[in-house]
């Protein structure tokens, strides 16, 4: 039974639930994502393991109250049951050691970014990450981020902590800086965007992970799909994370709002 | 068949209350009977929701029917059926108005009646091979609509009948909850093994929750069958991805000493034409899978779906008919096939086509989208189309259309629904190093005993023919249970 150990605010609008799921726990590795379905009515949606404990037999989830489904998840105290969880899904991120690696994680992107920072440190990489938020609240899990990268700068939108500016603005002072092998890019699908944009002009390799609708997370329906170097791929199984300078982001852009008409007519019957 | 089996057959048929029931109507008579007519809801009245389509037969429409069957010495009807119901047994049963034995002879050899009933294509298996379309060309007898009375008749009369049923035997791991799975859980569950089934979806059926649509094989149905074999002693898990949340050697370290994969096509093929990512494009099995599984057509609901109202479905299976039916019933006003064949070589079953055609769906045929095209938000609002001809006869015997140049023209549409084909899903297959698995990605068995090259795993239903249909699905699982038993029984000796 996936009951709720744990809850925590890390903001407002974003909630940390540690959850029972020994199996799950067992065998998710960096950039896994589960399926979560709250209730017989509830619809299905991918959540990024954030953490793990074995011993436990745990995982953790951080969660940002966009719509229906991450607010009924979001709402859960501890004690509750989850009742549909699957996973872990998806490819797990290819953790190997390349020398400097620069992450950068917007918003609740920072949550699947916090897997993989420490993934890579422990396999001997330089760390270096950029977390980037509208405000100061925004910006969760700095403690964990910091534990394990060698150099942390924060950006806000409104200058209310670390520096003022964009994203790409502190990325850009690192790679004019030092020699960059690999760039990790995971945020809102505009910021990737931009922070391809970036790292393509300083041709740096980089990883984006895609957050598109999904349904079943399995490669059954194509509800996920994107076009990446020309080609179709599903982000649920092919992904979630591509080679960004492949990615069309104009087209997830567009793919993300497919159901915005019918989300805004779920979200007033709530 | 078996000699054995042709030679019970033979049996059954000489017992007395047959050859009684045999005298009791001239064969002349017999054959004078018209075939009766299953009541069907009136299109425009079943458009607008999703109630069955067909009502089932009443009783004296059933024994009447059942009095058209002339329980023939050679009953090549059964040689149609890939299970081998004992058709003239079952029919006869009717007949007789001992409608609990009727169950019990479909249910030696079929596990899930009230769904073939349904939607098997009785037209081209038992019914095509009937003696009344073989040699009188008339009607054939009603086989399915007889098989779906007696199943319903359980529904409504043996409920809580069964008892639970304790299992002791050896632990037989089945992935994959839809008929293939089912049936091999049933039949390794009467043979007294612990099976469990293991579902990456919330929900258990495979294509008949997810994809078949309630008018035409209703949710309840389904889970009937399925609490049926809970009575049996099957165990059935959830949400479980096998290759992801656990490995088939992860499952043999818990003691589980054979598998059955019935994972099934689920992998949505596309056309890969410009424009096919826009809004409003999306697979039969994103659709159904919304509408059937999620019941997104409902407000009180969380899934949401687009309601298009000009809607093109493109294909011509029983996915295709399905979706065009959907969007008819989800308020579209044009709902539209495009297929780039001709109405008689649709695949899909003709009683669909039937009922969709009394629907008010329309058909362009012998055309082919080559392109889509969006509105300033993505919002797909166009699509391109090219007429096709028919040439020569490709490799399955059908014609093959070819394009005509210059004939493109645009239809305006909301939405598009893609229903050409689907392959296996690689999850598993991928996840048992060293499996032999054919270029069309299915997976190697021996067709005798379904194990596939790696010892203990077998292997049946999609994932094994790529897309085919529900008996055949079955049959596999049968075979495959009969395997694993045999299997089982070798190693314990
Ligand atoms: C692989 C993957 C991992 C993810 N991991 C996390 C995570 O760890 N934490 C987290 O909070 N979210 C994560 N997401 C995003 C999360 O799935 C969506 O926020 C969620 O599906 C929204 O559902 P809803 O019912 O609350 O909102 P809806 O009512 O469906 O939508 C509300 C608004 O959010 C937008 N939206 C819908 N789906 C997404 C999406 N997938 N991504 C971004 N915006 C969306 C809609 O356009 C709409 O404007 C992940 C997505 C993917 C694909
Ligand atoms: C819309 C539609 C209409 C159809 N209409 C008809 C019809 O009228 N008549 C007819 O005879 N046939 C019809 N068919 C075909 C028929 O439904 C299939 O041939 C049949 O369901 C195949 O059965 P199966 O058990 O092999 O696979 P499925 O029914 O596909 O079931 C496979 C199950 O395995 C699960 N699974 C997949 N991967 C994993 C994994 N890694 N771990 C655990 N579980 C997994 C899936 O979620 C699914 O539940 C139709 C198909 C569709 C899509
Ligand atoms: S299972 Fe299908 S093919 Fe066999 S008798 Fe029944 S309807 Fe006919
Ligand atoms: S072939 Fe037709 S008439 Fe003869 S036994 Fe079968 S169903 Fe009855
Ligand atoms: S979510 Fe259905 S195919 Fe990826």
């Amino acid at each position: 039974m996936n009951k709720i150990v744990e809850k925590e605010y890390l903001s407002d609008k974003v909630v940390k639930l540690v959850i029972h799921a020994p199996l799950i726990a067992q065998k998710r590795k960096a950039g896994h994502f589960v399926i979560v379905k709250i209730g017989e009515k509830g619809e299905r949606i991918p959540l990024t393991i954030s953490s793990a404990d074995t011993e436990k037999g745990t995982i953790t989830l951080i969660i940002q109250k966009v719509g229906v489904t991450s607010h009924k998840v979001a709402n859960l105290e501890v004690g509750d049951i989850i009742s549909d969880i699957s996973g872990p899904l998806g490819q797990p991120t290819a953790i190997k050691k390349v020398g400097t690696v620069l992450c950068a994680g917007g918003g609740v992107g920072i949550a699947p970014l916090n897997p993989i920072v420490e993934a890579m440190k422990k396999a001997g990489n330089k760390v270096i990450t950029v977390l980037a938020a509208r405000s100061k609240d925004l910006i969760i899990l700095e403690d964990s981020i910091r534990k394990y990268s060698d150099e942390v700068i924060i950006m806000t939108d409104d200058g209310s902590y670390g520096k003022k500016g964009l994203v790409t603005e502190g990325m850009e002072e690192i790679i004019n800086r030092e020699k960059i092998d690999l760039a990790i890019t995971i945020g809102p699908a505009i910021m990737m965007k931009y922070t391809s944009l970036l790292t393509k002009k300083y041709n740096i390799h980089t990883l984006a992970s895609l957050n598109s609708i999904m349904v079943d997370g399995t490669g059954m329906c194509g509800a996920c799909r994107v076009t990446v170097g020309g080609e179709t791929r599903f982000v649920c199984v092919d992904g979630p994370e591509f080679d960004a300078h492949e990615v069309d982001f104009d087209e997830l852009l567009l793919r993300l709002k497919a159901y915005n008409p019918a989300t805004e007519k779920n979200t007033k019957n709530n | 068949m078996s000699d054995l089996m042709s030679n019970n057959i033979k049996q059954d048929r000489e017992e007395e209350w047959r050859i009684d029931l045999r005298k009791s109507i001239k064969a002349k008579d017999r054959t004078a009977l018209e075939r009766i007519r299953m009541p069907e809801v009136e299109p425009n009245i079943r458009v607008k929701s999703h109630i069955e389509v067909n009502m089932g037969l009443s009783p004296e429409q059933a024994i009447a029917e059942a009095g058209r069957c002339l329980d023939c010495v050679n009953p090549t009807c059964m040689e149609g059926c890939p299970v081998g119901v004992n058709i003239p047994k079952f029919i006869k049963y009717i007949e007789a108005g001992l409608l609990a034995e009727a169950a019990n002879t479909l249910n030696q050899t079929n596990m899930l009646p009230a769904v073939c009933g349904r939607v098997c294509p009785q037209e081209i298996q038992c019914e095509a091979n009937c003696f009344y379309t073989l040699k009188l060309h008339k009607p054939a007898v009603g086989i399915g609509n007889l098989e779906r009375y007696v199943a319903d008749w359980c529904l409504n009369n043996q409920e809580n009948i069964a008892e639970n049923k304790i299992v002791t035997g050896p632990k037989v791991a089945v992935i994959g909850g839809g008929p293939a799975g089912l049936t091999a859980a049933g039949d390794l569950a009467r043979l007294n093994y612990q099976v469990t089934i293991f579902e990456a979806l919330h929900d258990f059926g495979g294509v008949l929750k997810y994809g078949i649509p309630e008018f035409r094989l209703p949710n309840n149905i389904v889970n009937f069958e399925i609490e049926k074999l809970k009575k049996e002693g099957v165990k059935f898990v959830k949400n479980f991805v096998v290759g992801k949340t656990a490995t088939l050697e992860d499952l043999r370290e818990e003691g589980f000493q054979a598998f059955f994969i019935g994972s099934g096509a689920g992998l949505p093929r596309f056309m890969n034409i410009p424009g096919e990512n826009y809004n409003g494009i999306l697979s039969s099995n994103e659709y159904l899978t919304r509408v059937n599984l999620m019941n997104a057509s409902n407000p009180e609901f969380d899934t949401p779906v687009d309601m298009g109202k000009n809607v093109a479905v493109i294909g011509g299976g029983n996915t295709a008919m399905d979706s065009v039916r959907t969007a008819k019933r989800l308020g579209a006003e044009r709902a539209i096939i495009i297929y780039r064949r001709s109405i008689d070589e649709m695949p899909a079953r003709k009683e669909e086509i039937h009922h969709a055609i009394e629907e008010g769906i329309e058909f362009i045929t012998l055309t082919n989208p080559i392109e889509y095209f969006a509105d300033s938000h993505g919002n797909v609002n166009k699509v391109r189309v090219q007429k096709m001809e028919l040439g020569e006869p490709d490799s399955s015997g059908r014609r093959k259309p070819v394009p005509i140049n210059g004939s493109e023209y645009d239809i305006a549409i909301d939405q598009v629904i893609v229903s050409v084909g689907v392959s296996p899903n690689p999850i598993v297959p991928k996840s048992i190093q060293n499996l032999a698995i054919s270029k069309w990605q299915t997976i190697e068995v021996n067709p005798e005993t379904m194990q596939s090259n790696i010892e203990g795993v077998f292997a049946g239903g999609d994932i094994v023919r790529g897309g085919a249909t529900v008996i055949l699905a079955m049959g596999d699982g049968r075979k495959a249970a009969a395997g694993i038993h045999q299997y089982l029984q070798d190693r314990a000796n």
